[in-house]
């Protein structure tokens, strides 16, 4: 905000100023959020007086009695088979999106043309949900965990190109002029500046991913019937919640310990 | 004739002039300080010599070459020989002093052995040796996030001396460092230019360190060329005619 247009006579003139717009803004959210309530015929005061009795169900039926945990080691494989899934979709969607990343990026592009296709393309695979494309490859893959990998590399690539970006953008202007001057080629800058100083902030964006992946998988799985996602589904589905129960247990603790891991990872190399 | 030759160099971004019909030789060996105020063009012209900005019209002929006319290849291999230090040092400071000192080689190695930092045994010693003699000999694996600013701007002409340039340019070298840095760094331009011979072209804000060190002066005024000469002809009436307004400030302390 430019103050300077504005006639500030005073300091308390531009903290009433300062104050009288942040009023504005709280009241148009209030605002906002009552005509969404109401539009939505959400009822708060349900919520509230049903809470016991979510709470009682859950706890009835959210410990995984002997019937679930027989079926811990399926579990356990199809645990496995979602992560890895996870991991393939966000490491083949990182390189990609590294190449269009240096397409898109305001200082290592080649040129105009490349740098907008690439942008709208991940703009475009960015804005489309993770179930849209897990709906959209499962008319052609069908129920697979080929399906699934498609819907998590597309999500993943577009997220990733749009944060390369950035990085790129951010860490690497200065060295990249250093290194034109020099008479470095194209190829030279992107592996003699671009790469390492922004190589850090990738891979933590790539830890992200992961995380993400594998929450997201569970979800994908639902949709194409693999991995994780289609277990919960199948033990929902047949009202044996406590199986179903463990499926979560087991999926929050690995999210978490993948969490714990990438936190230490990415400490060590920022 | 003269190692650079600038013929009626002009640069507009849009509307706005950065330069306007600058012409003006150097000779092999000189020291030249070009002082303006801000925005007065001094960055643009030093970045139009190697063509890291792309002047809008005028020649500029760089040891019997016309730059404005390379492309690819040729562009780089004149760049090659043009060293560039920087006012923010441009490092990779994720990189050791000695990775970022080899840079300076890249502008004479193919794409493989560039993308893969595979120098020759000769450019090592060579690196090492200017690495010694910049003072940096205990550094030469330290990561460039390490160092302090003047060690910084010690590594950027390092890795501007690996080029065996024909010409520095220098945009504001001393402006982010204390007094003290900037004395050592100015001390060792000058000792690159009288021990090596290599010609020096330094954009400064500080008229004093320009009449310390340089010979010759350029003095520019929203991108026109008011003065040019010898550092002892710059008297406080050019002096006014460069800064403007800003003079009074300029000269009382």
């Amino acid at each position: 905000m430019n103050s300077s247009t504005i006639d500030m006579q005073t300091p308390s003139d531009f903290f009433r100023y300062r104050n009288v717009m942040l009023r504005i803004f709280l009241a148009i959210l209030i605002a906002l959020t009552l005509l969404s309530a109401w539009h939505t015929e959400l009822k708060v005061g349900t919520f509230f007086t049903a809470l016991p009795r979510v709470a009682s169900w859950i706890f009835a039926h959210v410990v995984p009695d002997a019937a679930a945990w027989s079926r811990f080691p399926s579990m356990l494989e199809k645990l496995v088979e979602t992560i890895f899934l996870s991991i393939m979709a966000t490491t083949t969607a990182a390189v990609t999106a590294f190449l269009f990343a240096i397409m898109g990026s305001q200082c290592t592009r080649i040129n105009g043309f490349f740098a907008i296709a690439s942008r709208a393309v991940a703009s475009v695979s960015r804005n489309i949900p993770i179930a849209a494309w897990a709906l959209i490859f499962l008319v052609t893959f069908g129920m697979s965990a080929f399906t699934g990998y498609l819907a998590l590399f597309f999500a993943s690539f577009g997220f990733l190109t749009r944060a390369f970006i950035e990085t790129i953008d951010e860490a690497s202007d200065s060295q990249v002029e250093a290194l034109r001057a020099t008479g470095a080629s194209y190829p030279h800058i992107i592996a003699q500046a671009v790469i390492p100083a922004s190589i850090p902030q990738m891979i933590s964006w790539v830890l992200y991913m992961v995380e993400t992946n594998i929450r997201d998988a569970t979800l994908v799985g639902l949709l194409t019937g693999s991995g994780i996602g289609f277990l919960f589904d199948l033990y929902y589905k047949t009202q044996q919640y406590k199986s179903a129960s463990l499926v979560v247990i087991l999926l929050v603790i690995v999210v978490m310990t993948i969490e714990f891991l990438s936190n230490h990872v990415r400490r060590k190399i920022l | 004739m003269a190692l650079l030759d600038v013929r009626k160099l002009t640069k507009s971004y849009g509307e706005t002039q950065a330069l306007s019909d600058v012409s003006f030789q150097i000779s092999k060996g000189e020291f030249v300080s070009v002082i303006g105020p801000s925005g007065s063009g001094k960055t643009t012209l030093i970045r139009c010599v190697n063509r890291l900005i792309e002047p809008s019209a005028g020649e500029i002929v760089f040891d019997g070459k016309e730059m404005t006319a390379l492309r690819g290849p040729e562009l780089r291999r004149e760049r090659a020989r043009i060293g560039m230090i920087f006012q923010h040092y441009n490092l990779v400071y994720r990189l050791t002093v000695i990775e970022n000192v080899l840079h300076g080689r890249l502008g004479y190695k193919g794409a493989i052995k560039g993308v893969f930092s595979m120098y020759d045994e000769q450019e090592k010693r060579h690196a090492l040796e200017i690495l010694e003699l910049l003072g940096l000999g205990e550094l030469v694996y330290r990561r460039c996030d390490m160092l302090s600013g003047g060690q910084k701007q010690r590594v950027g002409i390092a890795r501007a001396l690996v080029q065996n340039p024909r010409i520095i340019l220098c945009d504001e070298p001393i402006s982010s460092l204390d007094p003290s840095s900037a004395r050592i760094i100015m001390d060792y331009l000058l000792k690159i230019r009288t021990e090596m011979g290599i010609t020096m072209v330094v954009n400064l804000h500080q008229i004093d360190v320009a009449r310390k060190y340089s010979s010759r002066i350029l003095g520019f005024n929203k991108g026109t060329l008011v003065f040019d000469g010898p550092s002892d002809q710059l008297s406080q009436q050019k002096i006014y005619e460069i800064y403007g307004a800003e003079a009074g400030e300029l000269i009382n302390d």
